[in-house]
Parts: structure tokens; C-alpha cells; sequence
């Protein structure tokens, strides 16, 4: 219902709207944004080397250039 | 001048053996590199011209193809020679304990990217046919600067400048434009010192390896600007200014915007524009105090007794540069200038006001991104070795395990480039530069050629008893425009040397 009232007919109604749902705008985002941060938390699990311990110890480079 | 001149990049990449932490990284890096030549250079007799004043018969007497044979049997005295020239320009070749690639000559700075991200594809497609080869482990490479335990790597940038510009210009303009680049063209790093004895995040990968502030070096005592001086063009008229403190970008956006400033900077001072005195006062601690801080608020003093943030010093350079294209250009500035400056200025602006939403265009914004939503998630201290490996891992240049493909991947990180065009440039030259004779002389005259480097192509012609020695000495001579026609009239090499010294 939020996403129907948040949609103005006219341009004079932007700013009546907006300043009836700020809280609930903000709680969406966060949401979304929670989630968002889960999923690419996930994919990136899967791919990481998984002994973090032991694959920072071996890697040892010489100098260069 | 723009951001157009002629330039380019040399990049080391890190390497590790899968599961023998002690093999050794020469042996490693030659296989790499040979795998490579093996499968996908034709011109296997071509070796790299090193010294063009030597006698021409000195070039010969050496059959790489051989060496390419058992790459397993190479001795320390043959390692050196795992060095090949590819038909897109560039070079491909073992430097000290790290493949190496360098660009082909270029002349804008989204030239510069694209083929930079084919080193990386190039780098791919040779660790994976090295893994081919019987018995030999998975070869994994890394495109960053350090292992956080002292050891240092290069990502080297090279401008072509006019040899009239006194140097003491270049040192006293660029050293705070290189103090503070880094905001936007840090490739972040988890650690602080050289061996990382200090927890934490910091903007570079190579800042904490610079000592001082002007000298010849690289590998020790590091300086900001360095002197290297070797134009690879006539030494009357051009200097080639040799760049080692920028950090190996991932980041497309963050490359382009590394090389794109600093041509116009480079403008800036060949043409005697900046009259402010931007001084940094002890510039290698101010170095280290701006990439130490990836909030961006530290400040560092300037001779004239300002104090700026690194974002701040930036705006100044800005500042000037859209002062300076629109004093010589007008509405007639090209579109690569215009987007370099609209960008930059969009970049700075963030960077004062909303960092982080720079994750989809800068590496240490959206390392440092992936960092702290980790540690929110999972809690994890500054000395996690877990961090760690999330930032060796963003620069696995493995599309299947890098961080930063993932992120790619995911649509989170923006790109200027198509994967075709990326492709293209692995066996393509630029067209602009003597990189485009070079390239298609090696594509299509590869059994008659014996050698070759930035400044010369030497043919082994059949018949003839010494060397025909081509020299490409201009860097902007040779493009298509100049010789592409020439090059489609020959049918062999014989005809284009016979042309040539008409």
C-alpha cells in the first residue's frame, strides 16, 4: 500500500508523499540493502580459499621491479 | 597537449605454486611465460633485442624454440631468456621472481586500460596452459604489489615527456599530484608497514614501501619520483618518464583515471601552466599519512603553510586542470579530456562527501567494502587472517576465484570496457603507435624475424647474410595510418625490407 500511495498523479504531490513515508522508506532500504549485502556475502563464501589461516602463511612473494 | 600522449604500463604479478609454498618463483614465472610463447607465438626465433648498438650477428646463435621445448630443464642461466614479444605489441617476459607484462605504446588513456586488462587475460591463458603441462601444479597469479610480509612488486607506469621540460618541474608538480593520486587509484590494502606488522586498512599497496623522495632505484630505497632514463625514442627530443609508485589496479575506472590525471598533470607542467606551489612538506610521511587513513580526513602541510586532506590537494590539481583545458581548448577539448576532467571532479566530490559509494569504480573502496561487511557479519578482528585473504584473493586474476570478478561478475563494479574488445587487444595492436608495425610484422612475417623490441624490428631475411635491421625509433611512426597500407602490399618480409629501404 506504501508503494501505491508513494506514487504521485501530479507534480504538486511530491512533496505531501514523501514527507509521509520516510520512515517506512528508510526501513525498505536498509531491508533491501541487508539483503543485498547477504547475498554477495554468500557468492563470496563459497569462492574463498578455505583455510584462511594457512593460505596467508604460504603466501610469500620475493621483491620485484 | 591532453590526456592523449604516448604511454603505458608494465605490471609484476605475484605468483604462487598451489600447495608448494617453496617452489621456486623463477622457475614458476618462466613456466608461465613459456607455456604461453609455446602455445600462442609463432615467431619462436624472435627474441628481445636488448642492446640495438651490439653487431646485428650477435642477435644471432640462439634457437628459443628450443628452450620453449622442456621448460622443466631450464637452469638459472637460461630463466633470463623467457622473454617474448606478442603480436599485440606488448611484452611478455620473466623480471627477477615475477611474470611480467607490458602494454604495447598507446596514446589515450582508455587505450591504456584495455590493453592492461589484456596482460591480465594474457596472464590467464598462460598459467592455465603452464597447468597443462605434465606434472606441473596449478600456477595461481596475483595482480597487487606486496605479500604484507616486506616483499614489494611493481604495477610501473611510462609517459613519453618533451626532454625540454627541466626535470626539477616534474619533481617539484608531481611529487604532491603522487602524494595524493593514490585517494582514487589506491588499490587498498589490508596491513600497515612493510611486513604488515600493524593491523588495519590502508588506501595503497605501496606506500609504506617508498623512502625517499627522487632516485634511480626500484627495488630498494624506493623513490617517489624516479630518474630512470631511457626514452626508447630520440633521447634529444623526449624523455620517458618512468612511474613506480602507482599501486596494479583491477578497477578499470580506477586505471584510467590513474593514467588519464596524470598525462594532464604531465601537460600541466611541459606547458609551464601551474604556478601555484602545491609543496608537500616531507612528502614520504605524507605519503604514508594518506594512505594510513581511509576515512580521508588526515591532513598533510604544504610548503606555504596550508594544511589539506589528499582529496583536497587533488581538487587543487583539478582545479587547474580545467583551467588549463579550457585555456587551450575551448569547446575543441577532446572527448577522453572531457570525460577524464568530468570524472575526476565526480570522483573528488564523492570522496569528500559519501566514499563508499565508490565501491563500484575504485579497488580500495570496494575492498574495503567487502571487508567491513565481513566484519559486521562475522565479527572478525583487524588481524583476522581472514581479511588477509580477502585481500590477496580480490587480485587472484582467476574469473572463477578472484573477489574482484565476483564482484564484477554481480554487477557491482562498473566497467568501460566489453569482454570483446578486451580479447581483441590479447592479439591486436594498437593502431596509433609503432606497437601497431611491431605487432603485425611479428603476426605476419613471424619465421623471418630474428628479434625485436620498443624500438626496432630485425629480420632474419632467407639469403641474405646479415640481419636487415628495422629501426623505430618515433614512437608515433609505424601506426596504421603510416604503414598499414605498406603492410598489406607485402606479401612477405623480403618485399617490406625491400620497401623500406627504398
Amino acid at each position: 500500500m506504501a508503494q501505491e500511495q508513494k506514487q504521485p498523479r501530479k507534480s504538486e504531490e511530491v512533496e505531501e508523499t514523501t514527507e509521509v513515508a520516510p520512515e517506512t522508506d528508510v526501513a525498505e532500504r536498509k531491508e533491501a540493502l541487508d539483503e543485498d549485502v547477504d547475498a554477495i556475502l554468500d557468492e563470496i563464501d563459497d569462492v574463498l580459499e578455505t583455510n584462511a589461516e594457512d593460505f596467508v602463511k604460504s603466501f610469500i612473494q620475493k621483491g620485484g621491479e | 597537449m591532453s590526456v592523449r600522449r604516448v604511454m603505458g604500463t608494465e605490471v609484476e604479478y605475484g605468483i604462487s605454486v598451489q600447495g608448494q609454498p617453496n617452489a621456486n618463483p623463477m622457475v614458476a614465472s618462466s613456466q608461465v611465460v613459456n607455456a604461453y610463447a609455446t602455445a600462442t607465438v609463432r615467431a619462436r626465433r624472435a627474441r628481445w633485442d636488448f642492446e640495438e648498438e651490439s653487431p646485428l650477428r650477435d642477435a644471432r646463435g640462439f634457437d628459443m624454440s628450443r628452450q620453449l621445448a622442456d621448460p622443466t630443464q631450464l637452469t638459472d642461466e637460461d630463466l633470463g631468456l623467457a622473454n617474448v614479444i606478442l603480436t599485440n605489441g606488448a611484452r611478455l617476459y620473466v623480471d627477477h621472481a615475477h611474470p611480467e607484462y607490458s602494454t604495447p605504446e598507446v596514446v589515450t588513456p582508455l587505450d591504456v586500460v584495455r590493453w592492461d586488462k589484456a596482460g591480465e587475460l594474457v596472464m590467464l591463458d598462460a598459467a592455465r596452459r603452464a597447468q597443462q603441462l605434465p606434472g606441473n601444479p596449478a600456477i595461481v597469479l596475483y595482480k597487487n604489489n606486496t605479500d604484507n610480509k616486506g616483499a614489494s612488486y611493481g604495477a610501473h607506469e611510462n609517459y613519453l615527456m618533451r626532454r625540454s621540460t627541466p626535470f626539477a618541474d616534474i619533481v617539484r608538480h608531481l611529487t604532491p599530484f603522487f602524494v595524493s593520486r593514490q585517494v582514487f587509484c589506491g588499490a587498498g590494502r589490508v596491513g600497515r608497514g612493510q611486513d604488515g606488522r600493524e593491523h588495519g586498512y590502508q588506501i595503497s599497496q605501496r606506500a609504506d614501501f617508498f623512502e625517499v623522495e627522487v632516485g634511480l632505484e626500484t627495488t630498494l630505497k624506493r623513490p617517489i619520483i624516479n630518474t630512470r632514463d631511457e626514452p626508447h625514442a630520440d633521447p634529444e627530443r623526449y624523455r620517458r618518464l618512468h612511474v613506480i609508485i602507482g599501486d596494479a589496479n583491477l578497477a578499470e575506472i580506477a586505471t584510467y583515471l590513474k593514467v588519464g590525471t596524470t598525462s594532464l598533470v604531465l601537460a600541466m607542467i611541459e606547458d609551464r601552466f601551474i604556478t601555484r606551489d602545491l609543496t608537500v612538506d616531507t612528502p614520504v610521511a605524507a605519503l604514508r599519512a594518506v594512505s594510513h587513513d581511509p576515512t580521508l580526513k588526515r591532513t598533510v602541510t604544504l610548503a606555504d603553510g596550508r594544511r589539506l586532506t589528499g582529496v583536497q590537494l587533488q581538487m587543487e590539481f583539478l582545479d587547474l586542470a580545467k583551467k588549463y583545458v579550457e585555456d587551450r581548448y575551448g569547446a575543441d577539448a577532446d572527448a577522453q579530456t572531457v570525460d577524464v576532467l568530468a570524472r575526476w571532479e565526480d570522483v573528488l566530490g564523492r570522496l569528500e562527501t559519501d566514499p563508499m559509494s565508490l565501491a563500484d569504480q575504485l579497488d580500495w573502496v570496494a575492498k574495503l567494502k567487502l571487508i567491513e561487511q565481513y566484519r559486521s557479519r562475522d565479527g572478525l578482528a583487524w588481524d583476522d587472517a581472514k581479511l588477509q585473504l580477502i585481500d590477496y584473493q580480490y587480485s587472484d586474476i582467476r574469473p572463477e576465484k578472484g573477489l574482484y570478478h565476483r564482484l564484477v561478475g554481480a554487477g557491482r563494479i562498473q566497467r568501460l570496457l566489453a569482454d570483446d574488445q578486451v580479447e581483441q587487444a590479447m592479439t591486436n595492436p594498437p593502431e596509433e603507435t609503432r606497437a601497431y608495425f611491431r605487432g603485425l610484422c611479428l603476426e605476419k612475417y613471424a619465421s623471418d624475424i630474428a628479434a625485436a623490441s620498443w624500438d626496432s624490428v630485425i629480420f632474419d631475411l632467407p639469403g641474405r647474410e646479415s640481419l636487415q635491421r628495422v629501426p623505430t625509433i618515433d614512437p608515433l611512426r609505424g601506426s596504421k595510418t603510416h604503414v598499414g597500407e605498406l603492410i598489406d602490399r607485402c606479401a612477405n618480409a623480403e618485399e617490406l625490407v625491400r620497401a623500406l629501404s627504398r
